[in-house]
């Protein structure tokens, strides 16, 4: 090597500068790179803002039109198929069952997810619930009506298109102490669910409050049969 | 031969300690002038080879190739005209012809 004599020190000064260059090229490329998918968030956390308040606002317009709607003379019929429906706030005696995860720290080799609460154990309480006779059903906030969804979303509940994380909250109007007796039955839902730990309590409430329904019903497919009834 | 290299890396390392990156719209002039400049660094090496070495043609020439390859990419971009592609072919040839010269004037010896 060093055949090279001419020069030396410009062309290593030039290199410095080359160097230079070729770091914030480099450092440039790799920020380019990085931006585009950040871009791509930024872009859908703005969509995802606009839709919801597109949501909200529609959610505001059908309370509107409903509290018109409810404004006239309602019979007892109608009265008792809204109630049935889910679309009247009601009130009554009932039980308030708390469900949270279990506190107990798995056994190595043991299934960790015997100890989370799944959409199963929400929903063998609701229908033991039902079955004891309860009129009416919220999870947390959402009201159950005929096509309410109770799945696990991750590690939240999903209930009306509407996500909860633990504790979940159940309330049911009904008779009272024939609803907290299903649930505490030797070998029923509630002793299965505490022999993993998993804390259930149950609350017997002369007053239990349970919201209306607050989406919109939509009908894509079912269409009502038209003339007399087909017996 | 060692003096050059230990000089980029002297360079690299200036350059990486210092943040700050070129904004995204001029990443492609930028990356036109570090070619150009490359070519110059090569241009320079070979010269050394020949015994023609100029101090001044060596350092005029890497930064006005640079800056005018940059800059008339940049003019090429307003008018339409596509001259990225000519600057990294001219410069792009030229590099692989100096390397080649190079090369060969290393075997020689």
């Amino acid at each position: 090597m060093g055949h090279i004599k001419q020069g030396q020190i410009a062309i290593a000064l030039v290199c410095v500068v080359l160097g230079i260059m070729l770091a914030v090229q480099y450092r440039t490329t790799q920020d380019i790179r990085s931006t585009i998918p950040y871009q791509r968030v930024e872009d859908l956390a703005q969509r995802l803002t606009q839709t919801e308040k597109e949501r909200d606002s529609l959610a505001k317009e059908v309370e509107k039109l409903r509290k018109n709607a409810s404004s006239g003379e309602m019979s007892h019929e109608l009265e008792l198929i809204k109630m049935g429906a889910g679309t009247i706030a009601l009130t009554g005696p009932g039980v308030v069952v708390t469900i949270d995860d279990s506190k107990r720290p798995s056994k190595p080799g043991e299934n960790p997810n015997l100890y989370l609460i799944h959409d199963d154990d929400i929903l063998k309480v609701i229908n033991e619930l039902r079955a004891a006779g309860a009129e009416a059903i919220a999870v947390n906030d959402q009201r159950l009506i005929a096509t309410s969804e109770i799945r696990c979303a991750g590690p939240t509940l999903s209930v009306n298109n509407a996500h909860y994380a633990p504790p979940y909250e159940i309330r049911a109007i009904g008779e009272a102490q024939t609803m907290e007796n299903a649930l505490r039955l030797r070998g029923g839902v509630a002793e299965t669910l505490q022999f993993w730990g998993i804390q259930v309590t149950i609350k017997t409430e002369d007053k239990v409050d349970i919201p209306a329904y607050k989406g919109s019903f939509r009908f894509d497919y079912a269409k009502p049969v038209n003339g007399e009834v087909k017996q | 031969m060692i003096l050059p290299i230990f000089g980029l890396i002297i360079g690299i390392i200036i350059g990486i300690s210092f943040p700050g990156s070129v904004p995204s719209e001029y990443a492609k002039y930028m990356s036109i002038a570090v070619l150009a400049s490359l070519d110059s660094v090569f241009g320079g090496l070979r010269a050394g080879t020949e015994d023609k070495f100029d101090n001044i043609v060596f350092t005029s020439g890497f930064f006005t190739n640079a800056l005018l390859a940059a800059g008339l990419v940049y003019v090429g971009d307003r008018l339409g005209i596509d001259l990225y592609y000519v600057a990294l072919l001219a410069f792009g040839l030229r590099v692989f012809q100096n390397l080649a010269i190079i090369r060969r004037y290393f075997l020689k010896k």
